[in-house]
């Protein structure tokens, strides 16, 4: 067989691309939370999971602090806070 | 969502539309799915070797080929006698489907493969910097088309690449937006229970070379569809039978939020013009909600 193969799927999850927020990242306050879904549906990393009201939650190894998430939900539960630099939280 | 078919760790920049549109598409598919890519910024940030984000088979050939290569994926499919259980999608950037592979796309076309062909059109060769492409829209500042005292961007508007669809007389033909996610997915699903050649063109902003805020990318999609510029419709067999109606914003509106378009907005000029091809689709599809 030619050319370069992977063979194992979603081998991207080693590459952890949440170092790259350098400003903000999303807090999710679980306090107003309608479990709508909306920001699961418009991360463009993937990265936000939770099923019930008030469990939702990213993933900051791969949170690139973009914000959508912030701007989409429709009950102001989740919000930019100033990012952390000390990178052994990450 | 047991498993997921689009993994975290691809190396999209913040807020990429594009990103946010591929794990849509692949989720709204499904697993049994084969992709199949032209080259550009999706390949490229889904792909570096050797790692994937893809969670199911993923080809990537040429800049130029992805529907060539589709159609033969859908024919060996065909002749094992498999294409019933499984999806194929191609999907390439609007200057791997509008420029270089539109030959291909056309011929995948006429030849009726049973394909789903995803153009992400973020309106210029976003990968290597910016340079307009045949899905640029009208007066938009790139580094191919700058804009100076003689100039102000882009000359041409853009391509209709939805009719040249609808010319191929395939059976979906669909535009859709990344500010509207549940009707692009629905989108997807229609056009999967549909046999035949299938067409969805998705708007994608591009906070890097549309040079807005990471953070707008829904609201900038969702302005261009409000604003008329992006109409979202639907052909079946060449039959007009979905647009989104909108009451109609100022273009401005959409044009204030990007940094590609501010030379204009101290010009009203220039913005009549964008106010005219706007007014043109709501008039052509019947977007305006009538009251």
């Amino acid at each position: 067989m030619f050319g370069p193969l992977i063979s194992k799927p979603g081998t991207s999850k080693n590459n952890k691309t949440g170092s790259w927020r350098i400003e903000a990242r999303p807090k999710f306050l679980q306090k107003n939370c309608i479990a709508c879904r909306l920001c699961i549906l418009s991360c463009p990393e993937g990265c936000i999971s939770g099923e019930e009201k008030n469990t939702f939650i990213c993933d900051y190894d791969y949170c690139k602090g973009c914000g959508i998430c912030v701007e989409v939900c429709p009950k102001k539960d989740i919000e930019m806070v100033k990012e952390d630099l000390d990178l052994t939280k990450v | 969502m047991s498993k997921p078919l689009f993994f975290p760790g691809h190396t999209a920049c913040a807020g990429c539309g594009q990103s946010l549109a591929a794990r849509l598409v692949i989720e709204a598919a499904g697993p049994n799915t084969i992709v199949v890519n032209n080259t550009g910024c999706l390949e490229v940030f889904s792909t570096y070797y050797p790692l994937t984000a893809w969670g199911v088979p993923f080809v990537h050939s040429l800049f130029e080929n992805a529907a060539a290569v589709a159609s033969g994926v859908e024919a060996a499919l065909t002749y094992l006698g498999k294409k019933d259980k499984v999806n194929v999608i191609a999907q390439g950037g609007d200057g791997g489907t509008a420029d270089i592979g539109l030959q291909a796309l056309s011929g995948m076309w006429e030849r009726g493969h049973d394909v789903l062909y995803v153009c992400y059109d973020n309106e210029a060769y976003m990968n290597t910097g910016v340079q307009r492409s045949g899905l640029t829209p009208f007066n938009s500042d790139t580094t191919t088309s700058p804009v100076g005292t003689q100039s102000m961007g882009n000359l041409r508007p853009k391509k209709p690449m939805p009719e040249i669809a609808v010319a191929h007389a395939i059976s979906y033909v669909a535009t859709a937006s990344v500010g509207f996610l549940q009707d692009l997915q629905r989108k997807i699903k229609k056009a999967f229970s549909l046999k035949g050649p299938k067409y969805i063109q998705v708007h994608a902003p591009c906070p890097l070379g549309w040079r807005h805020e990471p953070r707008q990318t829904i609201e900038v999609g969702r302005l261009a569809v409000e604003t008329g510029l992006y109409p979202l419709i639907e052909y079946e067999f060449g039959k007009l039978t979905g647009v989104r109606k909108i009451q109609p914003k100022p273009v401005e509106e959409y044009l204030r939020l990007q940094g590609r378009f501010r030379h204009l907005l101290n010009n009203p000029q220039a913005i009549k013009q964008i106010q005219e091809i706007a007014d043109n689709n709501i008039d052509r599809y019947g977007l305006k909600i009538q009251l």
